[in-house]
């Protein structure tokens, strides 16, 4: 689980890097004269070497209507802020927009923040997050030539063991099927620009574009209904003991043949697979509706305000997060929580889908049909088979009393 | 079996409900996107 915190810490880390806001020192003592108060080829090669730019002499540069010409002079019309300025304050958000419609929102004109979203999206985001899938995929073919099929050590013995209730599969399938949909038609929309119009064509990805869309809005619902049931039954079997460090200590038994330590109705493994999806599945439920109802529900203001308090930012070094977003900003930091979250929900649901069908024999039936060989049930969940025969024996004992 | 298939059944159905839902609430684009001052389509 730790593993888990830290790797959302970092990939945490380079969202906030990418986003940071410029801070330079003022920059006033810089002589501007030259060019008439506008940038200069030093600010242009600050920039372009990626150095930070003060812009305030560019944000502040919007006009002064108390000096302005008056209306029967030239430019007098204009009111004190030429074109230019005017340009500039919409641009830096500080001109005085009135919409007839769609309220603060439309009110933007111009959001400079809106590029560096784009470039974050186009750039680290797609091309990280390819990279964690196609290692995660390259890891698993690795593993499984070197280890091969985790098989039943004992023999079988033909007899069968009821893992899973036909509620339970349900419950799994229905959020195992909202996943997968939401995982491609998610990456159809990340990648599709990228990957598959230079493929198809825009007007073969048109359609599928609109589709996934449609698909992704709708099927979050399942996901997220899912998610509360799959919660619900399996919390109690997921919450961790000392049992876990035996398990742990010979790394689920998974590297070696005949290793088998013992567990519950959940090992270690399947516990970090419950808590990530739960953490990971409430946090892109969270960041998805405040995508599905847009400007509705902003909560990164809110969120970076509450890291701020806890000092976490600052002491790894991002200083305080903004708290004052504007509400295209709110979207886009929902937007890219809502794919990284994504990325290793993917990534992690990979592995679990490879120890669930071709990496173990006898895993699949647990969520087949619901039975399990009891030899595969007594050498990876052995605790939880002496559980439910002596539940069985109870009952037995409890029937077979004769009645009075 | 039975239970995956009918858990993939459910999906359809509470996709197909919840864009139903939705669309009869208000929350399509178009009708999020517009008001009395905007006229969209005719």
């Amino acid at each position: 689980m730790n593993r888990f915190v830290l790797a959302f810490a970092v990939l945490f880390a380079f969202m906030m890097q990418a986003f940071a806001q410029d801070t330079a020192a003022p920059s006033a003592d810089v002589d501007r004269s030259a060019t008439g108060g506008a940038q200069t080829l030093e600010d242009i090669l600050k920039r372009q070497r990626g150095e930070k730019v003060d812009y305030d002499f560019r944000r502040n540069a919007t006009g002064d209507p108390d000096s302005a010409a008056s209306m029967s002079s030239q430019l007098g019309t204009l009111g004190g802020a030429s074109d230019p300025e005017l340009w500039r304050a919409l641009r830096y958000g500080s001109a005085d927009v009135t919409v007839s419609s769609g309220g603060q929102v439309a009110s933007v004109l111009m959001q400079d923040g809106g590029m560096r979203w784009l470039l974050f999206r186009q750039g680290p985001l797609a091309t990280y997050g390819g990279y964690l899938l196609l290692g995660t995929l390259g890891f698993l073919a690795l593993f499984y030539l070197l280890r091969g099929r985790i098989r039943i050590d004992g023999e079988k013995t033909g007899r069968t063991i009821t893992r899973f209730k036909a509620v339970e599969r349900f419950g799994h399938w229905l959020l195992a099927g909202s996943f997968i949909l939401l995982g491609i038609t998610g990456l159809i929309t990340l990648f599709g620009r990228m990957a598959l119009i230079p493929l198809i064509g825009h007007d073969a990805f048109a359609p599928i574009a609109q589709a996934s869309k449609w698909i992704h809005n709708n099927v979050s619902w399942a996901f997220m209904i899912a998610l509360v049931m799959v919660f619900v039954m399996w919390v109690v079997h997921n919450i961790p003991n000392k049992t876990d460090l035996k398990w742990i200590a010979v790394g689920g038994g998974l590297l070696k043949k005949g290793v088998h330590p013992p567990a519950k109705k959940f090992n270690f493994g399947q516990k970090m697979i419950f808590w990530s999806v739960i953490v990971l599945g409430a946090s892109i439920s969270a960041s998805g509706i405040s995508l599905l109802f847009p400007f509705e529900y902003p909560m990164f203001a809110a969120t970076f305000n509450v890291l701020n308090s806890t000092g976490l930012p600052q002491l790894i070094g991002f200083g305080e997060l903004p708290t004052q977003l504007a509400p295209h900003e709110e979207m886009q930091y929902a937007q890219l929580w809502h794919s990284i979250v994504a990325f290793l929900m993917m990534a992690i649901i990979l592995a679990h889908i490879y120890i669930g069908s071709v990496g173990m024999e006898g895993a699949y039936d647990a969520m087949g049909s619901g039975e399990v060989e009891l030899q595969w049930a007594k050498e990876h969940h052995g605790l939880w088979v002496a559980e439910v025969e002596a539940a069985e024996k109870d009952r037995e004992a409890k029937n077979a009393v004769p009645a009075e | 079996m039975k239970a995956m298939l009918t858990a993939f059944a459910a999906i359809i159905v509470l996709t197909i409900g919840a864009s139903q839902v939705l669309d009869r609430a208000g929350f399509s684009s178009a009708e999020q996107g517009s008001s009395s001052s905007v006229r969209l389509g005719d």
